[in-house]
């Protein structure tokens, strides 16, 4: 379990992370979201003891990381892309991190086959791909078997195999009861992955909240209604809270009426509908609606077109 | 690829500096770094100090010139190399913790060795260490080299000839302090290219600087503390005037050192890495 409380961290006067309090519990698989420069791998370095926060404290199983006395068997951690010594092999690297808590061979070997490293183990991370260094990220975040998983952007990088293959190993590594803690620039990517959400934005929380509850909260309730006769009806729908936009010719969509009532009015007077669909907001659109006003670095022909 | 989760017996252990002496280790041996630096400590030692002795030997022979202190320098021409090995083994001692920085390496480190400090200490004595040994070896067969030179004109000095023992074993000695030097530069400015002009400003530039200090009446009572001046008292039986002697000079090389890395401590645990 993670606990964060009032976690604050500032570079010069710009505030990276902003009062942050949450828990991340055991057995679920807790996505970490936010537009980049939210202040994720900060969070997560101060999670680790990388980084001093400013004030307020973090606790991984009730302690602050670096009390523990073999922190690797505590909380194994995947930060942003390479934490490695180019010119050294994977196997010397995992080998090294091994020694500091006197984890046998064996166990290293099993790590570079569990992340499918096998073939290149014995040559210098410094050529490896992307996709190849996360896999050796993760390995040394297995190295201890600890019950808690910290990864930053671990899909960052991967071919579509490899992330497949991650989002079913956190699954797993949740199923047996660890934590595992996430994080993603990618609402699609956490929506298959997570169940539990934490949002941040500009270093602030924004919601904590299941992923379902997270959709709900920010969908529109707006419906979608194509008719041959759609100006009739845009017409006859209208009212003081009801709003109907005009989307292409023949397609309404509205809001502040739900589905069946709009079918009922169509019916009544004698309207027929080709389709009628409740809107449910993507998970993009929900993320960009909660932390639309939260992006730090922005194009500004991309501002909020969408709404 | 299988997806199944290993969950082995992985015994749990706590961080101890051993174990961090052991992991410093194996990341020393394990980079070709180590290696091309130690190679080049070796063979500029060795071979430059074998040539130095040719040169020296064959100077003597040319009867034109009569050299005066002949078996002064007898002792301490074989091994004057040592001003070049310092350039490699001060480049391995910046790097040692530099090259984590540069890589992100050191992230992993300090996460698997939160208190952060034995890794410090453990970098600092492996590499000392095996600086130690191996430069002390190579500056005895050096000096053994370069006498077997010499005694083709009968100049040739012995372990037992004034002052020499404590030359050839200041070699290695001064040679694991500048790289230790090194290491504790590296950790405080966090940048191999920085580091390294931090470190050959200090043991290179510093002493011309002292040069010109000598000019003046005050000057000539600091050049003598400066720290390659110092140290390198250690390896003079030729001494300058108003310098430290061996062992006090050397101390002083050692205290600057100390001073080096406990800043270095104190920066390294207080520092987002």
């Amino acid at each position: 379990m993670i606990k964060a409380e009032g976690l604050t961290k500032r570079y010069g006067d710009k505030t990276a992370v902003d009062g942050l309090t949450f828990t991340v519990e055991p057995g679920v698989v807790t996505g970490f979201l936010g537009p980049n420069g939210a202040g994720k791998s900060t969070t997560m370095r101060m999670i680790l003891g990388l980084d001093r926060p400013a004030e307020g404290s973090v606790t991984v199983n009730g302690r602050s990381y670096a009390d523990h006395p073999a922190p690797l068997h505590e909380v194994g951690a995947l930060l942003e892309a390479k934490a490695i010594h180019t010119g050294r092999s994977a196997y010397n690297h995992l080998v090294a991190l091994a020694a500091t808590t006197g984890i046998a061979r064996r166990r290293v070997d099993e790590v570079i086959d569990l992340v499918g490293l096998r073939d290149v183990a014995r040559k210098r991370a410094g050529g490896f791909s992307l996709g190849m260094g996360q896999r050796l990220g993760i390995a040394s975040a297995l190295l201890g078997d600890p019950k808690t998983l910290i990864l930053d952007e671990p899909v960052n990088g991967l071919d579509p195999e490899g992330i497949l293959w991650i989002r079913n190993l956190l699954k797993e590594l949740s199923a047996e009861g660890r934590t595992v803690f996430v994080s993603s620039h990618l609402m699609s990517e956490m929506a298959l992955t997570a169940e539990h959400l934490i949002v941040i934005g500009r270093g602030k929380l924004i919601a904590d909240t299941s992923v379902t509850e997270f959709i709900e909260q920010a969908s529109t309730g707006r419906v979608k209604v194509r008719s041959p006769q759609a100006s009739r009806l845009g017409e006859l729908l209208a009212g003081p809270d009801v709003t109907v936009g005009n989307v292409e010719e023949g397609t309404l969509l509205v809001s502040g009426l739900i589905s069946d009532q709009i079918g009922q009015i169509a019916s009544e007077n004698g309207i027929t509908l080709f389709e009628l669909a409740s809107q449910q907001a993507s998970l993009e659109e929900a993320f960009m609606e909660l932390t639309g006003n939260s992006v730090e670095y922005r194009a500004p022909v991309a501002e909020r077109s969408a709404a | 690829m299988t997806t199944a989760t290993v969950t082995p017996s992985v015994p749990t252990g706590k961080v101890t500096q051993v174990r961090v002496l052991n992991s410093e280790w194996i990341k020393l041996k394990s980079l070709r770094s180590t290696f091309w630096s130690l190679f080049a400590a070796i063979a500029a030692t060795v071979g430059l100090g074998l040539l130095f002795s040719w040169g020296f030997a064959s100077r003597v022979s040319d009867h034109a010139h009569r050299i005066d202190d002949a078996a002064t320098l007898a002792v301490t021409v074989p091994l004057q190399p040592y001003v070049i090995a310092q350039l490699a083994v001060g480049v391995l001692g910046v790097m040692v913790i530099t090259g984590e920085y540069s890589t992100g390496m050191i992230r992993a480190t300090l996460a698997a060795v939160p208190r952060r400090l034995p890794v410090l200490w453990a970098k600092a004595a492996v590499f000392g260490v095996v600086v130690l040994v191996v430069m002390e070896i190579v500056s005895f067969v050096t000096f053994f080299g370069g006498e077997a030179i010499l005694s083709s004109q009968h100049i040739q000095a012995t372990l037992s000839s004034p002052q020499a023992l404590r030359i050839v074993t200041g070699v290695g000695l001064y040679l694991t302090v500048v790289g230790l030097l090194g290491t504790a530069l590296g950790t405080i400015i966090r940048s191999t290219a920085g580091a390294i002009a931090a470190l050959f400003g200090i043991l290179l530039v510093l002493p011309v600087l002292g040069e010109v200090l000598n000019l003046t009446s005050w000057g000539k009572h600091i050049t003598p503390y400066l720290p390659s001046n110092a140290g390198g008292d250690l390896l003079s039986n030729n001494p300058d005037p108003g310098s430290l002697g061996p062992w006090t000079g050397f101390g002083y090389f050692v205290l600057y050192t100390v001073i080096a890395m406990a800043v270095a401590a104190y920066l390294l645990k207080r520092r987002d890495a």
